[in-house]
């Protein structure tokens, strides 16, 4: 009787002493690393910063600045002649940024006890002039050229309970305050209406020079297309196979874009082009998996980040031409979600 | 909406006797029901926690794609599923159903460590598949252990007891963990440590406090369980009273839609739902563990079956209240809340606490894990299925159909189950 006694309260003492040890040890972790925060939040910044200016007046890029210490996750902006120059990083932190010489859309985390997701748009100034909220985390965003048409494409993020599970809510928000989900647009392919259930449409880019065109991706029971989409018919029709998150380049010819050759469960993204009016596609030398919405730079230059390989929540932004034989070079260290303005 | 228990002849006796000691025996909790109510509830802390923040961790912190999680997920589920009924088989077979619920938390526990170190999204695809294999392993172990430790007159209620307490932890685990990340923006890995010192925590109490509990009858029914390996599903379709209970869990489970698409309507609706979404699943388990009690005491009063199907006139009204055009905003978010909340406080616990009174001793886990089992299939389809009538007719128009489904699905089951033997386990003469 009394073994059981003793084995009984070695067993409490045990538990008791485990519950301890992990929960001071976790506490311990958890100050360590708020103490780590503070530190770098307030540190220096680890490149070339100047704060509190409106966007600049020539030609600039348009990014989140992931580079440590302050100013960290914050949209920045640097001239396009010297992209490895100093930054000019604004107050207003952003997942996905985007912009025209008058105008900036932020996608936004709102942390706290209940996580929240908003879209505002900023003017020159950086001064909020609107915001709503949006159903996920941020993924892609873009305006259209005359800067009255916003995209904005977000992860809609499942629970243990949502059978729903991951998918994509795509929106496009009109000058008179209004906004269409593109889930709601009649999705042809091949001259059918497709009804499928697991219909997502991501990665919206607005053709230049016509108001009511734009391209994005939609794809439905494993198949993903290119679709050219109308706003005014509320139509997207498919028009190529397998480009994902397409992007229009500055002259309206040609669409650069990842495609996925490693499978749904390992995807692996190469960067193509395609040349609209032959259906012509190139695939470029980028050996990384590109998963981002890519941005031209110029006719001839496409830009998009990576994450960085060494430090967690880094990332660069890498410029590959479009020619052949082109290689990835580094065009702005530390940086995300890239849009040049001119 | 009552629906009696016809219950003829001689089996009636244990039906009427336990009714009547319902009044005389006074609820007592079974300490190890609270305890595996505390490792539960630890544990979803724990899983609950990274869940909440994942999204935000692969996509926005990783800058990866949430697309395959997608699919992964739902490979997941199918997997859990399967290895659940395994799991059910080896818990009765070995007679230990704690041993093979110690290592479903302890695999769970064990992912958890990976998230210290992995970085690339397969790493992240293994960690969160070792943890829903985890889980899979060891929910019916678990109920069988709170089955045959629960007094039979207050079976629903105990399992209630657990509910309450494993909700509770489902509800805590994203407060923690979207604190966390309040103070720290980039704490992820802070939000991995504390999750692994609530799963380690919850392993402890099982492996130390929890004492290994024999199922009942298993003596002289092992040689008849192992001819039986292959055949498991069909031998309970015999089992007079369970069989029923499979079909009728199925039935109402290919109507069951996935929350997902209520909050979804609610979230088209209403601008409030979209700021709070991630509110609405907290919301959901709050008012699950306040009814999970209550309703549990009310199955054992007026009998399971009754609450089971009553559970689902609740999701009924959901769905309707969902659908409704002329009835929107703030009150009628809350009140789907509600009403979801109470559909699964009287259907969760309940049916684990049937299914063990339906099955025969030596098949407990077993048992436990086909009704669950049923339930996660028949509603991934039901999911599947909804989906296509959801853009088919939109969203409405597919809510009221399936709520026009359900009814019909709720008047079959209440026949169904008319002539269902409602026994404590112990009276269920040995095998089939």
């Amino acid at each position: 009787m009394s073994g059981a006694l003793a084995q009984s309260k070695l067993r409490w003492g045990a538990l008791l002493a485990v519950t301890a040890l992990v929960l001071v040890a976790a506490g311990i972790y958890a100050v360590g690393a708020y103490q780590r925060f503070e530190e770098s939040r307030t540190a220096a910044s680890s490149v070339g910063v100047t704060a509190g200016q409106p966007l600049p007046a020539g030609p600039f890029i348009l990014f989140r600045n992931t580079a440590s210490g302050q100013g960290y996750g914050k949209a920045a902006t640097v001239p396009l002649s010297a992209p490895d120059g100093p930054r000019a990083v604004s107050e207003h932190e952003c997942d996905r940024v985007y912009g025209t010489p008058e105008k900036v859309v932020c996608l936004r985390t709102n942390r706290g006890l209940v996580t929240a997701f908003e879209a505002e748009v900023l003017d020159r100034n950086w001064q909020q002039q609107r915001s709503w909220p949006v159903p996920g985390i941020p993924s892609r965003t873009r305006i259209s050229p005359d800067g009255s048409m916003i995209a904005t494409t977000v992860f809609v993020s499942g629970h243990s309970y949502a059978a729903a599970g991951f998918s994509t809510a795509t929106e496009i928000s009109f000058p008179d305050g209004t906004s269409g989900n593109l889930e709601d647009f009649a999705l042809m392919v091949n001259g059918e209406r497709v009804l499928a259930t697991d219909r997502n449409i991501w990665g919206v880019t607005f053709a230049p020079g016509q108001g009511d065109v734009f391209y994005a991706t939609a794809a439905s029971s494993g198949r993903i297309w290119l679709v050219r989409g109308s706003l005014s018919d509320r139509t997207l029709t498919a028009i190529h196979d397998n480009v994902e998150c397409p992007s229009i380049s500055p002259d309206g010819t040609r669409i650069a874009y990842k495609k996925n050759d490693g499978g749904a469960l390992a995807p692996h993204w190469n960067v193509g082009v395609l040349e609209l009016a032959t259906g012509q596609e190139t695939e470029l030398s980028e050996k990384r998996s590109v998963d981002d919405q890519i941005e031209w730079l110029d006719n001839q230059n496409l830009l998009y980040g990576l994450a960085d390989e060494t430090t967690d929540g880094d990332s660069n932004i890498w410029k590959l031409g479009t020619g052949p034989g082109s290689q990835p070079s580094l065009f702005i260290a530390h940086a995300w979600s890239p849009g040049v303005v001119r | 909406m009552y629906i009696s228990l016809s219950d003829r002849g001689k089996r009636d006796k244990p039906e009427g006797a336990r009714t009547a000691l319902t009044s005389e025996v006074p609820f007592r909790l079974s300490p190890v029901i609270l305890w595996l109510g505390i490792v539960s509830m630890v544990t979803d802390v724990s899983s609950e926690s990274v869940t909440a923040i994942l999204p935000l961790y692969v996509t926005g912190f990783l800058g990866l794609s949430t697309i395959a999680f997608g699919l992964i997920d739902g490979i997941n589920q199918g997997a859990s599923a399967i290895v659940r009924i395994a799991a059910g088989w080896a818990a009765d077979r070995s007679g230990h159903p704690k041993r093979i619920a110690l290592a479903g938390y302890g695999l769970s526990m064990l992912a958890r460590i990976g998230f210290l170190f992995a970085g690339g999204f397969w790493a992240i695809a293994a960690i969160v598949t070792g943890d829903r294999i985890g889980k899979g392993i060891r929910t019916a172990p678990r109920d069988a252990l709170i089955s045959v430790s629960a007094q039979p007159e207050h079976l629903a209620r105990s399992f209630g007891v657990h509910r309450m307490l494993d909700n509770i932890g489902a509800a805590t685990g994203p407060l923690i963990a979207f604190f966390v990340l309040l103070m720290i923006p980039n704490g992820f890995s802070t939000v991995f440590v504390v999750s692994l010192a609530f799963a380690v925590i919850g392993v402890a109490v099982l492996a130390l406090v929890v004492p290994d509990i024999k199922a009942r009858g298993l003596q002289g029914t092992e040689d008849r369980e192992e001819r039986r390996l292959f055949a498991f599903s069909w031998s309970h379709l015999k089992e007079p009273g369970l069989g029923k209970l499979l079909v009728a869990a199925g039935l109402l489970g290919l109507v069951t839609i996935g929350d997902g698409f209520i909050y979804l309507v609610l979230q088209a609706r209403d601008s409030f739902a979209v700021q709070w979404f991630p509110l609405l699943f907290v919301g959901t388990n709050v008012v699950f563990l306040a009814f999970a009690v209550p309703l549990g005491r009310l199955a054992d009063r007026v009998g399971k079956i009754p609450v089971f199907v009553g559970g689902h006139l609740a999701l009924l009204a959901t769905y309707l209240l969902a659908a409704a055009p002329f009835f929107g905003g703030l009150w009628a978010t809350i009140g789907c809340l509600v009403l979801l909340g109470a559909f699964y406080a009287a259907t969760d616990g309940v049916l684990a606490a049937l299914a063990s009174q339906l099955t025969p001793p030596g098949k407990l886990a077993l048992g436990i894990a086909s009704a669950q089992t049923v339930v996660a299939l028949t509603r991934m389809t039901a999911s599947a299925g909804f989906g296509v009538l959801w853009y088919a007719v939109g969203a409405p128009t597919a809510m009221v159909a399936a709520a026009g489904l359900l009814a019909c699905a709720v008047v079959a089951v209440a026949f169904i189950l008319r002539g269902a033997r409602v026994a404590p386990a112990g009276d269920v003469s040995d095998g089939a």
